[in-house]
């Protein structure tokens, strides 16, 4: 090969690395920007609420003093909101994409629900808050409570359970499946003894995004009718005698965080205002925590699974 | 019961595929396949790459009924069952018959449960029973020295050669009547590919193989009787030696001597 033949090379090569690395920046560069936006919104709301962020801001239930108001009766309503979602919506979530997935034939029906379900995640949360009404408090009179709530939520976030799952179910290599029929396995055994637990951490990892997703809605909560001004907590799920627990709780009124926010942030008092950033603080470190430990379980899940 | 080849040689048949036609949708890979498959004997099925072997071998267990749209039309004869009757549970058939792929494909669980999960589907789950069958599989499938003092490291772990002797233990320990290998060392180097080919053979004594294979020279060195498949057909099946000395047929001379292929 000549010298000037490789020069040219050379030059073509330059220019094509020139073409790869101008968009790198610029992908970096869009990252920073989002990145830094969102830091910015978190950061600004912790100066402002860190100052409120004590045991006392836990332990405490709202009061007309913003020093004295506390989360109490929030972060336990949004807990048990949640118990109640991740019960309602997983497992319902992954029946469903388990038979999509699995054993559903490809046909019109199941390109027309495969449509529905995707859309259903693009529903405004609201219109689930109504249907939520109109069917759990009137119809069923499951009333204004935790369990009404948690069902809502559940409603919501079912679409993502599913798409996320049905795409976990689908990353598992076909010559898996195939080594598991070939042995005799039925469907029920493939899906049970191999699909559901090589793709258990992949599934885990969706349900806590649809659950931190939830975790943050204010809109059909407040449909359904939870109250803003709370000072008791629900029955406690556990009890000293037999049999201890109790599902008393499902039924008592409540309030969740982003309510609790909501409350604060509306009032004149510029003191609440603070309230509201040390709650916001709070609800976020609470998704950072569930997305936290979704990151840990699949690593767990993952690490000795690889093909 | 046995079955006599033109030139007078008598084998007694395990399988009998008789006028199979199997259709990919409405695509045709297999075009009257007719075949007697000899009992403890390896049977090699050779051709061009695309010619229906594979296909033909994953109608043995069934593979096809896995995706929509597959028809098959014809009879495999297993002991006078047709077991491509619709009635015929393919999970039976799968029990009698098992399976090694292209590609090793060890669960990505225990060597172990690897082992005992043809056991486990049957529902036998007592300890010792699985202990005695998955030691014993893996002894037959020449794996056992290495993997005795780690049956409970993951099967990823393994080299490919030792993935794909896995796969065979897994496959061996339900006692199959025929086990079929599908290019089985096709994704291995050569040092894998001779342990393999040393396994295939002692097990002939125990098992009727079904065989496909790309190379010429691993079905002249240890199978017993071969089939040559073209476009789908199957052109000429005879005893390993008889074909590769003289090939009835221009095809499968041509295929035979590497003028296609
Ligand atoms: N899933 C499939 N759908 C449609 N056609 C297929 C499928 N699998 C294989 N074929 C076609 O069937 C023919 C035989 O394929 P195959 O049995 O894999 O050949 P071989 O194993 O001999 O290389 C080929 O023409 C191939 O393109
Ligand atoms: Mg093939």
């Amino acid at each position: 090969m000549s010298s000037l033949n490789l020069e040219e090379i050379r030059r073509n090569i330059n220019r094509r690395q020139q073409i790869n690395k101008i968009f790198a920046i610029l992908g970096l560069l869009v990252i920073f920007v989002a990145i830094l936006t969102l830091l910015g919104l978190i950061l600004e709301m912790v100066i402002d609420g860190h100052s409120r962020i004590s045991p006392d801001f836990f332990t405490s239930f709202p009061s007309r003093k913003p020093e004295k108001a506390g989360i109490l009766a929030a972060w336990v309503g949004t807990s048990l909101v949640m118990v109640v979602t991740a019960v309602a919506a997983v497992p319902l979530g992954v029946a469903a994409a388990i038979y999509l997935e699995e054993y559903a034939r490809k046909n019109l029906l199941a390109d027309l629900i495969e449509i529905n379900v995707t859309n259903l995640a693009g529903v405004p949360s609201i219109v689930y808050g109504l249907l939520a009404l109109g069917l759990f408090v009137y119809q069923f009179n499951l009333g204004e409570s935790i369990l009404t709530a948690g069902l809502t939520l559940a409603l919501l976030i079912l679409p993502v359970v599913i798409v996320t799952t049905r795409e976990a179910l689908r990353a598992i290599p076909n010559n898996l499946r195939e080594a598991a029929y070939a042995l005799g396995a039925s469907k029920w055994q493939m899906i049970w003894d191999h699909i559901l637990p090589y793709s258990f951490g992949s599934i885990l990892t969706g349900a806590i995004v649809g659950l931190s997703r939830a975790i943050g809605e204010t809109a059909p909560i407040i449909t359904i009718g939870a109250l803003t001004f709370i000072a008791f907590l629900p029955d406690s799920p556990l009890r000293e005698e037999f049999p201890y627990i109790s599902f008393a709780w499902l039924q008592a009124p409540f309030t969740v965080m982003p309510i609790q926010m909501f409350n604060w942030v509306s009032r004149p008092n510029a003191e609440f205002h603070i309230n509201a950033a040390a709650a916001g603080t709070v609800l976020i470190g609470m998704t950072l925590m569930m997305n936290g430990i979704a990151i840990y379980l699949r690593y767990l899940f993952r690490k000795d699974i690889k093909w | 019961m046995a079955e006599e080849l033109s030139d007078g040689v008598i084998f007694k048949p395990k399988a009998e595929v008789k006028n199979l036609n199997f259709y990919y949708g409405s695509v045709q890979a297999l075009k009257n396949i007719n075949l007697t498959v000899p009992e403890k004997q390896v049977t090699a099925l050779i051709g061009p790459s695309g010619c229906g072997k594979t296909t033909l071998l994953r109608c043995f267990n069934r593979m096809h009924d896995l995706y929509p749209g597959n028809r098959y039309e014809g009879q495999i004869l297993l002991e006078r069952i047709n077991i491509l009757a619709p009635k015929v549970d393919p999970i039976e058939v799968r029990m009698r018959i098992s399976m090694v792929f292209q590609k090793p494909n060890p669960f990505p669980k225990s060597i172990y449960e690897n082992v005992a999960y043809g056991l486990r589907v049957r529902g036998e789950n007592k300890r010792s029973l699985l202990d005695g069958k998955v030691e014993e599989a893996l002894r037959g499938a020449a794996l056992w020295n290495e993997v005795k003092d780690r049956l409970n490291d993951l099967a990823l772990n393994l080299s490919g050669g030792q993935q794909q002797r896995l796969c065979i233990a897994r496959a061996l320990v339900v006692d199959p009547e025929i086990v079929l290998f599908d290019e089985p060392t096709s994704a291995l180097d050569p040092i894998a590919t001779a342990s393999i080919e040393e396994l295939m053979s002692d097990l002939k004594d125990k098992v009727t193989i079904l065989i496909v294979t790309h190379s010429m020279q691993q079905a002249a060195r240890f199978s017993d009787y071969t089939a040559f498949m073209y476009l789908g057909e199957l052109l000429e099946f005879n005893k390993t030696e008889t074909m590769f000395a003289k090939p009835s047929h221009k095809m499968t001379e041509d295929y035979i001597s590497g003028r296609t292929g």
